[in-house]
């Protein structure tokens, strides 16, 4: 009991920590590195929301971005196409995503595992090819660049408090339903379908909610990477950069909730930092990839948090 | 309750279950025997919905059951342990449960609502029952093989069943931990009205707690009927007990 109090008090801690030294950074850190703490809290709610069906619902969700991508095309082309004000290009492009998560979802929960995967990587893929050579309409591969912001929310401090209040919501929200009802089903689903099958759970429903709210948050990070960088591009939804934050989940611990937060911080500052060495930034990916199946199976929190208790079992998203 | 009518499935070429019959009725507890392989499992399968049989008609409360998804057969009141241990693993001994008594009050799409505060009193009720309340904040993979088996049990029991179906409860038990089961069996007849179907190889079980016996060989019901009557038949003494008995 002790031990899970003394953790409960240090979370208040960290939280009020973070609540106090966050919105003050402005004040002492250049814009460069408000950008970079920008990008990692977009990253990292990316990560947060692809962790919702890969963690807590052992969905092997291996083409992510797209929603991402959606969301931020969605969001560009309404800022860009149309005269309506941005606000509402913010508010719908995250509902766009998600009813393309109920669409994909829709033809990919029929599979299970890898082909539920192998499915949407090529459906994913499939987007992106059509983002890619449509330049009449997206921009084909040059990206649609210059999207006006609204000047209130377009400055470095702007833009880092603007994505760190919808960052910390998302990421509230979110927590809530890990620990609702259906986040307690959904991994349950996680650990055993079949299981779940037999005590009545409607297994491919859950899935399916899974899927939407996560393509959900996935285009709300999508929204404020067009607020970050005020330009989208096809890349951003390659199936590459899937795996990408596919690796953060599992760096940071995919079974916590704050993991993929934690794994998106530590690759995008080492992104950053290696780029300046070097331009073989793939290959340090790897060996931390080779580190991490090694040595950290769980993910850094995974592993810190298993040290810390008691009777070594697996990590716990309400104790996060 | 539950009536299987020249039920039939096949995998491939493999007859799995060839021409099995069952009757059930409210309050009683039937097994289902036979040598590995007869079909047992598959039958079982058959009526949770876990697979389609191929011909054959399932009934359930006069309901037509067969070929309908596991999940809606669960709703319907027929809940089911399995033979290897299937419980969810990364989750509390408490969480376990919690979450079939989630599915039973149909509150799993709640996607909002705290979930420390839903379900509490009937989740513990099992639990209490099952003598797994002392370790209801263990994640139930660290449990023991035995309790893992308990576990199996009570979560079937979170949908509130009228009828229970148990793959083979006391596999791999200890002759103490059998008892403990048998125990639980009865108590769940008793004062829960439940209705149990199970198939077991303890024959010393099999034949101290069954109203009836169904037997099954190479997928076919060959005897149904009182533990006297089965062992005193001599289809079943050549197919089955004969070399066990001596």
């Amino acid at each position: 009991m002790s031990i899970m109090g003394s953790m409960s008090q240090k979370r208040w801690v960290w939280g009020l920590a973070l609540i106090i030294v966050l919105p003050a950074l402005p004040l002492f850190l250049s814009r460069f590195y408000l950008y970079l703490l920008a990008l990692i809290a977009v990253t990292g709610l990316l990560a947060t929301s692809l962790n919702m069906v890969l963690g807590f619902g052992g969905m092997y969700q291996f083409h992510h971005t797209v929603f991402y991508g959606v969301g931020a095309y969605a969001a560009a082309l309404m800022l860009t196409k149309t005269g309506l004000t941005p606000w509402l290009g913010f508010i719908t492009a995250p509902f766009v995503s998600a009813m393309f998560g109920l669409v994909m979802g829709l033809i990919c929960v029929r599979l299970s595992k890898l082909y539920f995967g192998m499915l949407q990587i090529s459906l994913g893929s499939l987007v992106w090819a059509i983002v890619f050579r449509w330049y009449s309409f997206t921009g084909g591969d040059d990206g649609i660049h210059g999207v006006p912001i609204p000047d209130s929310i377009s400055s470095a401090a702007g833009s880092y408090y603007f994505t760190l209040a919808v960052t910390g919501a998302s990421l509230l929200i979110m927590w809530l339903m890990v620990n609702s009802p259906f986040g307690r089903t959904f991994q349950a689903v996680r650990d055993n379908p079949q299981r779940c099958e037999a005590i009545g759970v409607n297994v491919k429903r859950h899935q399916l909610v899974g899927l939407i709210i996560a393509a959900f948050f996935g285009g709300v990070a999508g929204v404020l990477f067009v607020v970050v960088e005020k330009s989208v591009f096809p890349d951003m939804m390659f199936w590459t950069h899937s795996l990408e934050i596919l690796i953060m989940c599992l760096l940071g611990g995919w079974y916590t909730f704050l993991g993929p937060m934690l794994g998106a911080a530590v690759m995008v500052t080492l992104r950053s930092l290696v780029g300046i060495y070097t331009e073989y930034w793939t290959m340090v990916l790897g060996i931390i990839l080779m580190l991490l199946i090694f040595f950290l199976p769980q993910g850094v929190l995974g592993f810190l948090l298993d040290k810390l208790r008691p009777d070594n079992s697996a990590a716990r998203p309400e104790e996060v | 309750m539950l009536r299987v009518h020249e039920l039939q499935k096949s995998f491939g070429g493999f007859m799995a279950v060839t021409e099995a019959n069952l009757a059930v009725d409210q309050g009683e507890i039937i097994a289902v025997i036979g040598p590995n392989g007869a079909g047992k499992t598959t039958l079982f399968n058959l009526i949770t919905g876990q697979l389609k049989p191929d011909k054959g008609r399932i009934t359930f409360k006069g309901q037509d059951i067969a070929g309908l998804p596991a999940y809606r057969v669960c709703r319907l009141g027929i809940s089911r342990s399995f033979q290897i241990v299937n419980i969810f693993s990364r989750l509390t001994v408490f969480e376990n449960v919690q979450v079939a008594v989630l599915a039973y009050l149909k509150r799993t799409l709640n996607l909002l609502r705290p979930v420390k505060h839903l379900a509490i009193r009937e989740t513990k009720d099992i639990l209490v029952n099952f003598g797994l309340m002392d370790k209801a904040d263990r994640t139930s993979g660290s449990l023991s093989y035995g309790d893992q088996k308990v576990l199996e049990m009570a979560i079937a029991l979170g949908n509130r069943p009228e009828l229970l179906i148990l793959d083979e409860p006391t596999a791999g038990m200890s002759a103490e931990e059998t008892a403990g089961v048998i125990k639980l069996i009865h108590r769940m007849t008793a004062d829960l009205g439940l209705t149990i179907l199970f198939c077991e190889h303890d024959m010393e079980m099999v034949f101290s707690i069954s109203h009836r016996i169904m037997v099954m060989q190479m997928g076919r019901t060959i005897v149904e009927g009182t533990p006297d009557e089965v062992k005193n038949n001599p289809m079943v003494q050549e197919a089955y007990l004969g070399g066990e008995e001596e």
